[in-house]
């Protein structure tokens, strides 16, 4: 491990942090694909901007793209607000427009320079440490290092201080609105703090894997909690562990570092989809499986209720017979049984006759006059 | 504020003029006159599509005007903020969203504490108040997706509470609840009108106006009638309101 690998994973988690948060909301807006439109469009902003300073690295260019950012956002509800053009056909018709001009112009134009289009999808996150920050002749480390960490600073600092308006305008806008809080004037800033945000990654990883790093870690962390705070939290740890994930795995393949990045917020989400305590596919299916054993038991119970000092009990009432008569497989009636044994619902005696206790005597008159909860 | 012409009466809680809302040049209200009297429970009722909703949203400043005048307190919309309290259709929040009960009855604080301050102790006291009023206390922890259609308007009801407003604009608030949260509906209603509270109320079921309202606007873009329930809640304007289709009558009910 060296300086510059160090570098590069500092970097790399300031980046994905940066973008997580922002993304948290975002996700709860539904607005996730406006960050694609706006990571693609803010290009123009940059080729402009270039055009006009001459430099790459000159702050004017942080200016001009996040302004394209914004301008994407305004066109989109532009198109969208004359009620001719859905909302996702009109994210999908304007930045298309804005990224091709700035690919056309980047063709005609500024051959020589390293303005080339593998930077643009991936970013060059491996040749930051090259660009160094310097005031006095002393090296003060990686410049986007510095530009990141300020747009980390930034983004902590606007949601930390606009967090109960934030929060209020996305989960009801028509009481933010009545309470004086001006949801129009909160959804530009908060975009605009997406383009800056923006703007500071492409640079890292390119316009494409920006998406990635802004929605895939709000996304896990929304699977795993059911509080802002928390999700916020868990949105910055799951970005930073991915992005330093991502790294080793890119060093291990000798494979793109911004790319693995990305990969590794996915391979997250996809933890989070299959393994979440609650709302993951596992415990989902172990939910399921659960109800209906637990449903099954309540069947038997009535089963046996019906059949209580009958002429068949004898009969009817045998671990063995559950299979004829309720047609479950031999295996499932067993668990069943367990289950309702466990539960106190039922009692064995001898090798396989089965009784109801008090409770499942209850249990089955209170499940025939109501229908099982709903889940 | 506009000289009172009957001298002691308490001003006007709304009132609305000449008011017409548009989308599209197609009119949702047409030049609605109307009036809310302070300390009164009064009922919007009219068939789907009559504009209810969008009277609200007005009086709120939510839908820009084609043309007319609100007043609320005798002042314009935008100085009487605090003075209104707005419930809205349940449908019209992702219940998903990552937060609390309690956390959610908060929000009806933040139109006080303005810009920047975050709520406090006196705010979680207020807000655990407002839920035992419509018996939620117990849910104050709970994820809010985890609530009931029932469950659900009775905390956007607390939240209305917290806002401590002298006027309250509730859209639908009966739609689909049980039993239970009627009637936690219906008291806490009263209880705001004995405090001395307007409560205006978009209203479906028509069998329940004349139990649980004292005024009543029957609205179908135009306004058809309003005033005392006894006086404007008549067959004859039910028709006219309803064209041909009168889910409900006096006279049957």
């Amino acid at each position: 491990m060296n300086g510059v690998h160090l570098e590069i994973q500092l970097l790399a988690a300031v980046v994905a942090v940066a973008c997580a948060l922002p993304g948290v909301f975002l996700v709860l807006r539904r607005m996730a694909l406006m960050s694609d439109a706006i990571s693609h469009s803010i290009l123009l902003g940059i080729v402009l901007g270039f055009f006009w300073v001459g430099d790459l690295g000159h702050p004017l260019l942080i200016l001009a793209a996040t302004a394209t950012g914004v301008l994407t956002v305004a066109l989109v509800e532009l198109l969208h607000g004359t009620r001719r053009v859905k909302e996702d056909a009109a994210i999908a018709l304007v930045f298309p427009a804005l990224f091709s001009i700035a690919v056309i112009l980047i063709a005609q134009r500024a051959g020589g320079v390293h303005l080339d289009v593998d930077a643009v999808l991936l970013g060059e996150i491996a040749f930051a440490p090259f660009r160094r920050f310097e005031w006095n002749g002393l090296d003060l480390g990686p410049r986007s290092l510095w530009v990141m960490g300020g747009i980390l600073a930034l983004n902590l600092l606007a949601i930390g201080l606009f967090y109960k308006e934030l929060k209020l305008s996305t989960f009801d806008a028509g009481l933010a609105a009545s309470l004086g809080f001006s949801p129009v004037l909160v959804h530009y800033g908060f975009m605009t703090l997406v383009s800056v945000t923006a703007v500071g990654a492409f640079d890292a990883v390119g316009s494409i894997l920006v998406v990635a790093l802004m929605i895939a870690p709000p996304a896990a962390a929304w699977l795993l909690t059911d509080r802002l705070p928390v999700m916020l939290a868990l949105s910055g740890l799951i970005a930073a562990v991915s992005a330093i994930a991502g790294f080793h795995v890119a060093i291990a393949f000798d494979a793109s570092i911004a790319g693995s990045m990305a990969g590794m917020t996915g391979v997250a989400f996809v933890g989070a989809f299959a393994l979440a305590p609650e709302r993951g596919l596992v415990a989902q299916w172990q939910r399921r499986a659960r109800q209906r054993v637990e449903f099954a038991g309540l069947m038997l119970s009535i089963h046996l209720l019906n059949h209580e000092g009958g002429a068949r009990a004898e009969v009817e009432n045998r671990v063995e017979h559950l299979s004829e008569h309720l047609r479950w497989s031999p295996d499932f009636a067993r668990r069943v049984v367990r289950r309702a044994e466990r539960d106190g619902l039922v009692v064995r005696e001898g090798r396989d006759r089965l009784l109801l206790t008090p409770l499942g005597r209850e249990a089955a008159r209170h499940g025939m006059v109501q229908a099982p909860p709903a889940r | 504020m506009r000289p009172d012409p009957d001298g002691g009466a308490p001003p006007l809680a709304i009132e609305v003029n000449d008011l017409t809302v548009a989308y599209r040049e197609q009119p949702v209200l047409w030049d609605v006159d109307v009036s809310f009297r302070q300390g009164a429970l009064t009922a919007i009722v009219g068939p789907n599509g009559a504009g209810k909703t969008t009277l609200i949203r007005a009086i709120l400043g939510l839908v820009p005007l084609a043309a007319g005048m609100v007043r609320i307190l005798g002042r314009a919309p935008e100085d009487a903020r605090t003075e209104v309290a707005y419930v809205p259709q349940r449908g019209s929040v992702d219940w998903d969203f990552p937060t609390s009960v309690l956390d959610l009855v908060l929000m009806g604080t933040y139109g006080r504490l303005g810009w920047f301050r975050r709520p406090g102790a006196a705010e979680r006291d207020r807000a655990g108040e407002a839920l035992e009023k419509v018996g939620m206390e117990a849910f104050a922890e709970r994820q809010i997706s985890q609530l009931s259609g029932g469950q659900q308007q009775r905390v956007f009801l607390a939240r209305a509470l917290v806002q401590d407003a002298r006027i309250y604009l509730m859209d639908e608030p009966f739609q689909g609840v049980d039993a239970r949260t009627e009637t936690a509906i219906v008291e806490v209603l009263r209880e705001l009108r004995a405090r001395g509270n307007t409560v205006i109320v978009v209203h479906h079921a028509l069998q329940t106006v004349a139990e649980y309202f004292d005024e009543v606007v029957l609205l179908n873009v135009r306004r058809i009638a309003s005033g005392p329930v006894e006086e404007a809640f008549t067959d004859e304007n039910l028709r006219l309101a309803y064209g041909g289709r009168v889910p409900f009558l006096r006279s049957a009910g």
